[in-house]
C-alpha cells in the first residue's frame, strides 16, 4: 500500500528564521504562511467586528445621532470590504488551504512557495492602507459594491485607495488560486488518485477555479472605475455617456462567485470535521465532488440576480432566476449528505462539532431565503433591504464564520500541540449561536416590512426590532472574549494534545503536532481512504494509517 | 421494526408538512397589501414560506435528533457504522430538490407573468417611432397587469425625477410638480423614472414593487393602487449620506378626492 517517496531536498534551514520571529518573516513554509493568514485575518475580523458594532449602535435609535452620516457610510463600506476581503476569503482559502492542502496531497510544501509568501504579504499592507484611508481624507463611502456614479461623485481619495487595496487583495487571491490548482493537480503523492483526496481538496480546487476565472474581471472593472475617477473618462459615468449597468454586470460577475469563494472552502472544511467527530465515513463522496463542481459551474452564471431591480430585460431576469434556484440542488445534496454522515455515528459534542452543526442549521435558513430571493417577483420587494442583509449574514457569518471557528477548534491541536478547553468552547458556541440568531433573524422581518439596507436613519416603527438586533450584536461581540481567553490560556498552559487527539485518518494528523518543517520526518504516508472510519474493528483503522 | 420506522417517518413528515402550512398561514410578516400585484406577490410569498418552513424545521430537527440520539456515550471509544453512501438515497435527495426548485421556478414565472413582468418594452410608453426610441427598461409591473390595451391607454402617466435626496413627481396633465405622489385608487399609474445624479430606487413596501431609478437610463414602473391610504416611498439604493432620509409618501385617494387635488394644484385648467 505504501510507495516509497524520498524526501525532497531539504530547504536550507538557515534561511528560515526560528522562534516567534518566523511568523513575521517572509517564510516559505506553507504551515507558517497558513497561520500568518489565520492570525492576520482574525485581527482584521476584530476591526471589521468593531465597525459592525458601530453600525448596530447607530441603529439603536431611528435618528442619525451616533456618528456623522458620511462616516456611517464609510463604516459600512469598510465593514463589508474588511470582512470579505481581509477575513473570510483569506482565512477559508489562504489559512486553511495553505496549512492543509500540502498534507492532503502528500507534498512537503505548496507548488510555488515564494508566490505563496508574496500572496500573503500583499494582505497586511493593503488592509492597513484601506483602514488608514479613513484618517487621510475619509474612506470610501459607496458601499463595498462601489456602484458608479456614487463612487465617482464621492470624495476621490478614499475611493481610489479602496480600489487599490481591493486590487492588491484580488491579486493575492489569484496568486493563491493558481498555487492551489498547481499543488492539487501536480504535487499529488504518486499513487494518490484525485478521487481519493480529502473533500477539502476538491472544495479548494473548485474555489480556485472560480478565483482564477472571475477575479481578473473585478480587477479590470475597478481599473476602469479608477480611470473614471482620476482621469475623468466615461466608462461608467452617465454624464459622459457611460453606462452604470455595465459596471454592475462586471462587478457581480466576480462578486457573486465571491460568495462561493467564501462558502465552498467552508463546505470542504465541514466535510473534514464531521466524519472525524462522528466516527463515520463521509457520506456520498462522489456526489459531494460532483456537487462542488456543479456549484462552480452554476456559480459563474447567476450574477444578474443581484440586478433584478436595475435595468435588466425580462428574459435575463428569468434565466438568472432559474440558474440561481438550481444551485439549491447541488447545495442541498451536500447538506443531506452531511446529515447522513451524522446519522448512526458516535458523535462527540465538542466545540468543533457544535460549530459545524450550527453552520448546517444557519446555512439551511440562508439557503432557503436565497432560493426565495432568486425569484424575481419575490426579489423586487425585498431587494436592497434588511431581508438581504439577514440572508447574506446567514450565509457568510452563520455559514463561513461558524466553520472558521469550528476549524480552529478542530485544528488548534495540530497547529500548536495543545488542547483547547472544550467547556469554554461550548460556551463560546452557545453565546455565538444565540447572539447571531438574535441579531440577524429579526432582520428578515425588517426587510419585508420596509427597512432598506445601508441607512443610518429609519422609520421609528422599526426601533424595537433594531434594538433586539443590536442586543444580538452585543452578544456576538462578547462571545469573542471566551474564545480569545481560551486560545491564550491554551497556548500558555494548555494540555499536551499528542499527535492525533481525534484519532483522525487524514494525512495531516499522521505526523507530529505541530508538524516538522517538511511535514513528515520520513516519507509521506499514502492515505487511500481518508474517511475509512467504521465499526468493523479498530485494528483495521490502524492498518489503514500504515 | 422496519415497519415501525416507516410509520414514524411517514407520520413525522406529515406533521412537518401540515405544520409548515399552518405556520405560513398563521404568521403574517408582510405589511398591508395595497396594489393590484401585491396579493399575487403574497401568494408566492406564502408558497415559498411553506416550503421554507418544512425544509428548515425538518433539517434542524434531523440535526438535533442526530446529535442527541447518536451522541457518544461515556466510555465508548468505538466508531460509527461504516456507511459510505447509498445511491438510491442520494438520487432521491437530488431529485426531490430538483423537482421542488423546478416547481418554484415555473410557479414564480407564472407569478412574474401575472405581474406583467414578461411584457416586452420595445418602445417608449408614449409610442414614438422606432428611430426616436429611447431605451426604457421596465420594472416588474411595467406591462399591463391584465393585458388589455384599452386599460393601458387609460393609465395615468407621471414622471419621477430622483436626485440626492428627494423624489420629484411631475404630472404632465396639469403640469403639477409635487414632492409626494398622489394617485387615485383603482387606476393604473405609469411612472417614468430617471435620476439626475446617482442611482436611487423607488420602493413602496405596501405595493411590493421596487425599481431602480438610473441616471442616463430611463426606467418605467406600472402599478395599480387598490387601497386608499398613505404609504411610504423609500429609496432603496445607497445614494449618499442622506440615503436613509430619502423618503416620501404616496397618497392613494378615492377618484373624487384625487380629482379635487388635481384641480387645486394644476397650473392650467384641465
Amino acid at each position: 500500500m505504501t510507495i516509497s517517496l524520498k524526501p525532497s531536498n531539504p530547504t536550507p534551514k538557515k534561511l528560515q528564521p526560528t522562534g516567534w520571529l518566523k511568523y513575521l518573516s517572509f517564510s516559505l513554509d506553507h504551515k507558517i504562511i497558513g497561520l500568518q493568514y489565520l492570525v492576520c485575518g482574525f485581527l482584521f475580523y476584530l476591526i471589521g467586528g468593531s465597525l459592525a458594532g458601530a453600525i448596530r449602535v447607530e441603529l439603536i435609535s431611528p435618528l442619525s445621532d451616533f456618528m456623522p452620516r458620511e462616516v456611517y457610510n464609510q463604516v459600512l463600506t469598510l465593514h463589508g470590504t474588511i470582512m470579505i476581503f481581509l477575513w473570510i476569503v483569506p482565512v477559508v482559502n489562504g489559512a486553511f488551504g495553505n496549512y492543509l492542502i500540502p498534507f492532503y496531497v502528500g507534498a512537503r510544501d505548496m507548488a510555488f512557495p515564494r508566490l505563496n509568501a508574496v500572496a500573503f504579504w500583499l494582505i497586511p499592507p493593503s488592509g492597513l492602507m484601506l483602514i488608514t484611508s479613513y484618517f487621510i481624507n475619509g474612506a470610501a463611502q459607496s458601499g463595498w459594491t462601489a456602484y458608479p456614479p456614487l463612487s465617482i461623485t464621492t470624495p476621490a481619495a478614499g475611493q481610489i485607495i479602496w480600489i487599490l487595496s481591493v486590487l492588491l487583495l484580488g491579486g493575492s487571491s489569484i496568486f493563491g488560486g493558481i498555487n492551489f490548482i498547481a499543488t492539487i493537480l501536480k504535487l499529488r503523492r504518486p499513487g494518490l488518485k484525485l478521487m481519493q483526496l480529502p473533500m477539502y481538496c476538491w472544495a479548494m480546487l473548485g474555489t480556485s477555479i472560480l478565483v482564477v476565472l472571475s477575479t481578473p474581471v473585478l480587477a479590470g472593472t475597478l481599473i476602469l472605475l479608477s480611470f473614471d475617477i482620476v482621469a475623468h473618462t466615461g466608462f461608467f459615468n452617465p454624464s459622459l455617456g457611460g453606462n452604470v449597468i455595465v459596471y454592475q454586470h462586471l462587478f457581480w460577475f466576480y462578486s457573486h462567485p465571491a460568495v462561493y469563494i467564501m462558502v465552498l472552502p467552508a463546505f470542504g472544511l465541514v466535510s473534514e470535521i464531521l466524519p472525524i467527530h462522528s466516527r463515520k465515513p463521509l457520506f456520498g463522496y462522489t456526489t459531494m465532488v460532483f456537487s462542488i463542481m456543479g456549484i462552480v459551474v452554476l456559480g459563474l452564471v447567476v450574477w444578474a440576480h443581484h440586478m433584478f431591480t436595475s435595468g435588466t430585460p425580462p428574459w435575463m431576469r428569468l434565466f438568472f432566476t432559474i440558474a440561481t434556484a438550481f444551485i439549491a440542488v447541488p447545495t442541498g445534496i451536500k447538506f443531506f449528505n452531511w446529515v447522513a454522515t451524522l446519522w448512526g455515528g458516535k458523535i462527540s459534542l465538542n466545540a468543533a462539532m457544535l460549530f459545524s452543526c450550527g453552520f448546517i442549521i444557519n446555512f439551511v435558513l440562508g439557503g432557503i431565503t436565497g432560493v426565495a430571493l432568486a425569484q424575481v417577483p419575490f426579489d423586487v420587494h425585498v431587494h436592497d433591504t434588511y431581508f438581504v442583509v439577514a440572508h447574506f449574514h446567514y450565509i457568510v457569518y452563520g455559514g463561513s464564520v461558524f466553520v472558521i471557528f469550528s476549524s480552529i477548534y478542530h485544528w488548534f491541536p495540530k497547529f500548536t500541540g495543545k488542547m483547547l478547553n472544550e467547556n469554554l468552547g461550548r460556551f463560546h458556541f452557545i453565546i455565538t449561536f444565540i447572539g447571531f440568531n438574535l441579531c440577524f433573524a429579526p432582520q428578515h422581518w425588517l426587510g419585508l416590512n420596509g427597512m432598506p439596507r445601508r441607512v443610518a436613519e429609519y422609520d421609528p416603527q422599526f426601533q424595537l426590532i433594531n434594538q433586539i438586533s443590536s442586543v444580538g450584536a452585543l452578544l456576538m461581540a462578547l462571545s469573542t472574549l471566551p474564545f480569545l481567553w481560551n486560545i491564550l490560556q491554551s497556548i500558555l498552559y494548555g494540555d499536551n494534545s499528542g499527535d492525533n487527539p481525534w484519532n483522525a485518518l487524514t494525512p495531516e494528523w499522521l505526523t507530529s503536532s505541530p508538524p516538522p518543517v517538511e511535514n513528515w520526518e520520513g516519507e509521506a504516508p499514502l492515505v487511500l481512504e481518508p474517511y475509512g472510519y467504521g465499526e468493523k474493528d479498530s485494528n483495521q483503522t490502524q492498518e489503514k494509517i500504515k | 421494526m422496519p415497519k415501525l420506522s416507516a410509520i414514524l417517518t411517514l407520520t413525522s413528515s406529515l406533521i412537518l408538512g401540515i405544520g409548515g402550512v399552518w405556520i405560513a398561514y398563521n404568521i403574517d410578516m408582510l405589511p398591508v397589501s395595497a396594489s393590484m400585484n401585491a396579493p399575487v406577490y403574497d401568494e408566492l410569498y406564502r408558497v415559498l414560506f411553506i416550503i421554507g418552513c418544512i425544509l428548515f424545521i425538518g433539517m434542524t430537527a434531523l440535526v438535533i435528533y442526530s446529535l442527541i440520539q447518536f451522541r457518544r456515550r461515556p466510555g465508548d471509544t468505538g466508531d460509527g457504522i461504516n456507511l459510505e453512501g447509498n445511491i438510491s438515497l442520494e438520487i432521491f435527495w437530488t431529485a426531490v430538490p430538483a423537482v421542488v426548485v423546478l416547481f418554484v421556478g415555473l410557479y414564480s414565472y407564472d407569478i412574474y407573468d401575472r405581474m406583467g413582468g414578461m411584457q416586452p418594452l420595445m418602445h417608449d410608453h408614449n409610442g414614438q417611432m422606432d428611430n426616436q426610441v429611447e431605451r426604457v427598461w421596465g420594472g416588474i409591473g411595467s406591462g399591463p397587469i391584465e393585458s388589455s390595451s384599452t386599460k393601458n391607454l387609460s393609465s395615468l402617466p407621471i414622471e419621477l425625477t430622483a436626485m440626492q435626496f428627494a423624489f420629484i413627481f411631475h404630472y404632465p396633465k396639469g403640469d403639477i410638480i409635487s414632492g409626494e405622489l398622489h394617485v387615485p385608487v383603482g387606476r393604473e399609474v405609469s411612472l417614468k423614472m430617471e435620476s439626475k445624479d446617482v442611482i436611487h430606487a423607488f420602493w413602496v413596501p405596501q405595493f411590493r414593487l421596487k425599481q431602480d431609478v438610473i441616471p442616463g437610463q430611463p426606467t418605467v414602473l406600472n402599478f395599480t393602487p387598490t387601497k386608499a391610504g398613505n404609504f411610504p416611498i423609500v429609496c432603496a439604493e445607497l445614494c449618499g449620506p442622506y440615503h436613509g432620509g430619502m423618503r416620501s409618501n404616496v397618497i392613494v385617494d378615492e377618484q373624487e378626492d384625487f380629482d379635487i387635488w388635481l384641480k387645486e394644484n394644476s397650473k392650467e385648467s384641465i
